[in-house]
C-alpha cells in the first residue's frame, strides 16, 4: 500500500480562503510540489501580490513577502540581488501583473531577471469582485463592463506570454492551463522547467496559468472549467512560447 | 583622516557604502543624477549592487524586496520622484523594514523646476503614503554634517526598523565642499535580523514581510507598535542647533543650506547692534519643539526663512504655542532668499533701522 | 480487488464537486448526506473497490482534500 498523492510539504496546514472551485488551489500546489520535489524549499523566498492570492504569504511553506499592487517583480528582483543564490518567485494574477504591473513585468524580463513568475490569468478581477481586467475577453461580462468587454471601448484582451516571448530576457516563457488532470500534470512539468531556468541562471522564468473564476464569472466550478477550455484556452493558446538554447 | 573634496551627491554614496550600504537601486532624476552614477562605480567594487530600475516607483520596491531580504539598502531621488515613492515607503514602514531614502529637493509644484527648494518640507515630514506612519528626516547643512549623517541613519533604519529619509536642498547635493570620513562606531546596539527572509533552510517557521492586517484589531494593534517607535524617536532622535540666542529679538527658523545664507545675516545684523539667533532644525521630523525653550522671552518674532512657500510655519507655530508671533520669509521655484533681503525682513519686524 | 484507495479529508473540502467529474471508473461522488464543518456536502467514494488508484481526483482539487493509496 503505497501513497501515492499527499498534501506537498511545500504548502502550509493553514486552508485557504480561495472560493469553492477556484483553481488557485491546484496551482499553489503545483508550484509547492516543484519547490519540494526540487528540494529547494529551505532556500526560495516567494511573493505574493495584491489580489486573489494577497494571502498566499500564508499558504507557501517559505519565506515570503507580500507586495503592492504590481510590484511584485521588483521586489523579487531586490530579493533577488541580495540573495543570488536562493529561489526566488512571484506569484501574481492577471489583474496585477497584466494591469497595473505591466511595467514591472517586462522590465523583470527585460533585465533577464533570475526569478520565476507564476502568472495567473482568469481573465478577470477576482478579489474586488469582478472587474474587467486586460485579460478580460470581448464580450465577457465584468462589473465594469456590465454589457461585455468590447474592442471599440477596450480593446482586445492582452496576450502577456506572446508579448514577453519577444523579450530575449524571457528565457522561458509557456502558457498552460489547470482546466483537467491531464493539462495539471502539464502545467506542473512547465512549472517545474521554469524554476530549473532559474537554477540554472539562464534568465528571467515565467509560466501563464489559465484559472477558473467561478464567483466572478456567476458560473459553477465544474462549468467555470468548461468555459475556460470554450472560451480562454482559444483565445489564450497554450504551449511553450520560449525556452532556453540547447535544452529540449 | 585626510579631507576629501567632493560634490554632495557623491560624497552621500562614498558615506552610505562607508555605512555598510550593499545595495542601491534608483532612477535618473535631476539633480540627484550624480550619486546613482557615482554608485554604479562604486558599489560592484565593495561587492555590492548598484542597479537601475525602470522607475521610481520599481526602486522603492526593489528596496522594500531588498530590506525585507535583510539588506542595508537605500534609494535616492528628487522631490517628483519621492512623490512616485510614496506607496512603497508606506508599505516598508507597514512592514518595519529600515532603508535610507535620499531626496535632493528641487522646485515644484509637479514639474517645477531643477534649481535647489526646500518645498519638500510637508511631503517629507507629513509623510506622502497612506496611514499613520512616520519618517525620521535628516536635513543636514552641510556635506560633512551629511555625511555624518548618513551613517546615523543606516543605524537609526535598522535600530527602528523603519525608513529613514536624508533631505538635500538641490545645493546640498550639487556643490563641493572638503570632507572627512570618520570612523564611527553605531550608538544602538543593533540585534540579528532575524526576522528577514534568508531562507528558512529546514530550520525554522517561514518569516513574512508583510504590511496587511485585514483584521482591525490586529491592525490597530500593529499601528500602536508602531507609534511606540515613533514616540521613542520623539524622545531621542530630535537634534537640532542654536545660535546667537541670548536676548535676541528675532528668532530665525531655518534648516539646510538657507540657515548658512541666515547665519550670514544674523552675523551682519550684530555689526548693526540688532541681535537675532537661529533655530536650526537638524531632524526635521521629529521637529524640535523643545528648542523654542530657549527662545528668550523678550522675543518679537519668530521668521521662517525657507526656500518654499512657508510650509514650516505650522510646525513653528505647533511648537511656539502662541507664545511669539510667527512670520515667514522665502524664495521659491529655485531662487535663493539673500542675507540683504533676510536682513530686510528681520528690520520690517523689529520696526525699522535700530 | 481495488487497486487503490482514496481518503477525503471531509472537513477541509469546499463542495466544488470537481472530483467527480475526472474520475475514470465515476465513483467520486459529493455525499449529500452529511454537511461538513464548513458547511458543505463532502466529496466521498462509496464503491472504494472500484478505485484503481490513478489519482485524477486528488489532481484536481483545489483543496488538497484527497490522499491516494495505491496497492
Amino acid at each position: 500500500m503505497a501513497i501515492v498523492f499527499q498534501k506537498t510539504k511545500g504548502l502550509t496546514d493553514k486552508e485557504t480562503h480561495y472560493c469553492p472551485g477556484c483553481t488557485h488551489g491546484i496551482i499553489h500546489r503545483l508550484v509547492a510540489e516543484v519547490l519540494e520535489e526540487l528540494d529547494v524549499l529551505g532556500e526560495t523566498i516567494g511573493v505574493a501580490p495584491v489580489g486573489c492570492s494577497v494571502l498566499a504569504y500564508d499558504y507557501f511553506n517559505c519565506d515570503m513577502h507580500e507586495a503592492s499592487h504590481g510590484r511584485a517583480p521588483a521586489v523579487a528582483t531586490g530579493i533577488k540581488r541580495v540573495h543570488p543564490d536562493k529561489v526566488v518567485f512571484s506569484y501574481q494574477g492577471d489583474g496585477d501583473l497584466a494591469s497595473i504591473g505591466t511595467a514591472e513585468i517586462v522590465h523583470v524580463a527585460h533585465r533577464g531577471e533570475k526569478i520565476t513568475t507564476i502568472f495567473v490569468n482568469n481573465a478577470i478581477y477576482g478579489m474586488t469582485g469582478g472587474q474587467m481586467a486586460p485579460t478580460t475577453l470581448i464580450g465577457q461580462r465584468a462589473t465594469t463592463a456590465p454589457l461585455g468587454r468590447t474592442v471599440e471601448h477596450s480593446g482586445r484582451p492582452l496576450r502577456v506570454s506572446e508579448m514577453l516571448a519577444t523579450i530575449d530576457g524571457a528565457a522561458f516563457v509557456e502558457r498552460v492551463s489547470v482546466d483537467s488532470p491531464a493539462n495539471i500534470r502539464k502545467a506542473k512539468k512547465a512549472i517545474k522547467e521554469a524554476f530549473q531556468c532559474q537554477i540554472d541562471r539562464k534568465g528571467f522564468s515565467i509560466v501563464e496559468v489559465l484559472s477558473t473564476c467561478p464567483t466572478n464569472w456567476g458560473i459553477t466550478p465544474i462549468d467555470s472549467l468548461k468555459w475556460l477550455q470554450d472560451n480562454l484556452i482559444p483565445y489564450y493558446p497554450l504551449g511553450n512560447l520560449r525556452r532556453p538554447e540547447g535544452v529540449k | 583622516m585626510a579631507k576629501v573634496l567632493m560634490k554632495g551627491n557623491e560624497a552621500i554614496g562614498a558615506a552610505a557604502i562607508k555605512a555598510g550600504c550593499r545595495y542601491f537601486f534608483g532612477y535618473p532624476i535631476t539633480p540627484q543624477n550624480e550619486l546613482p552614477e557615482y554608485m554604479s562605480r562604486e558599489m560592484p567594487k565593495v561587492g555590492g549592487v548598484f542597479l537601475q530600475a525602470e522607475s521610481e516607483i520599481a526602486a522603492i520596491n526593489m528596496v522594500y524586496g531588498a530590506a525585507g531580504a535583510g539588506a542595508r539598502v537605500m534609494t535616492s531621488s528628487s522631490s517628483p520622484g519621492i512623490a512616485l515613492k510614496q506607496e512603497g515607503i508606506t508599505y516598508i514602514a507597514g512592514a518595519e523594514l529600515p532603508c535610507v531614502i535620499v531626496n535632493i529637493v528641487r522646485g515644484g509644484p509637479g514639474l517645477g523646476g531643477i534649481q535647489p527648494s526646500q518645498s519638500d518640507y510637508n511631503q517629507v515630514t507629513r509623510g506622502g503614503g497612506n496611514g499613520d506612519y512616520k519618517l525620521l528626516v535628516y536635513a543636514p547643512a552641510n556635506l560633512q554634517e551629511m555625511v555624518d549623517l548618513m551613517q546615523e541613519a543606516f543605524d537609526a533604519a535598522d535600530f527602528y526598523r523603519n525608513p529613514v529619509m536624508m533631505v538635500g536642498d538641490g545645493m546640498i547635493g550639487q556643490m563641493m565642499e572638503p570632507i572627512e570620513f570618520k570612523d564611527s562606531v553605531s550608538r544602538f546596539d543593533l540585534p540579528e535580523k532575524d526576522w528577514a527572509t534568508t531562507g528558512t533552510k529546514g530550520q525554522r517557521k517561514p518569516n513574512i514581510i508583510n504590511s496587511l492586517a485585514l483584521d482591525p484589531a490586529e491592525l490597530e494593534k500593529h499601528n500602536h507598535k508602531l507609534q511606540k517607535k515613533y514616540d521613542a524617536m520623539k524622545e531621542n532622535e530630535v537634534r537640532y542647533e542654536t545660535y546667537n540666542m541670548e536676548n535676541a529679538e528675532v528668532v530665525i527658523v531655518a534648516y539646510g543650506t538657507t540657515s548658512r545664507i541666515v547665519r550670514n545675516a544674523i552675523n551682519d545684523l550684530k555689526e548693526q547692534s540688532i541681535n537675532v539667533g537661529l533655530i536650526r532644525p537638524i531632524t526635521l521630523w521629529p521637529f524640535p519643539e523643545k528648542a523654542f525653550d530657549e527662545v528668550p522671552a523678550a522675543c518679537k518674532s519668530l521668521l521662517s526663512v525657507e526656500m518654499s512657500m512657508g510650509q514650516m510655519v505650522d510646525d513653528i507655530k505647533i511648537a511656539s504655542n502662541g507664545r511669539w508671533p510667527v512670520s515667514f520669509y522665502g524664495r521659491v521655484g529655485g531662487m535663493i532668499p539673500t542675507p540683504e533681503a533676510v536682513m530686510g525682513k528681520v528690520k520690517e519686524l523689529i520696526g525699522g533701522e535700530k | 480487488m481495488a487497486k487503490g484507495k482514496v481518503k477525503f479529508n471531509e472537513d477541509v473540502c469546499k463542495g466544488c464537486a470537481l472530483c467527480t467529474t475526472v474520475c475514470p471508473v465515476n465513483i467520486v461522488t459529493m455525499d449529500t448526506s452529511k454537511i461538513n464543518i464548513k458547511g458543505f456536502h463532502p466529496a466521498t467514494v462509496f464503491e472504494m473497490d472500484k478505485c484503481i488508484g490513478c489519482a485524477n481526483c486528488a489532481t484536481i482539487c483545489p483543496d488538497y482534500v484527497i490522499t491516494v493509496e495505491r496497492f
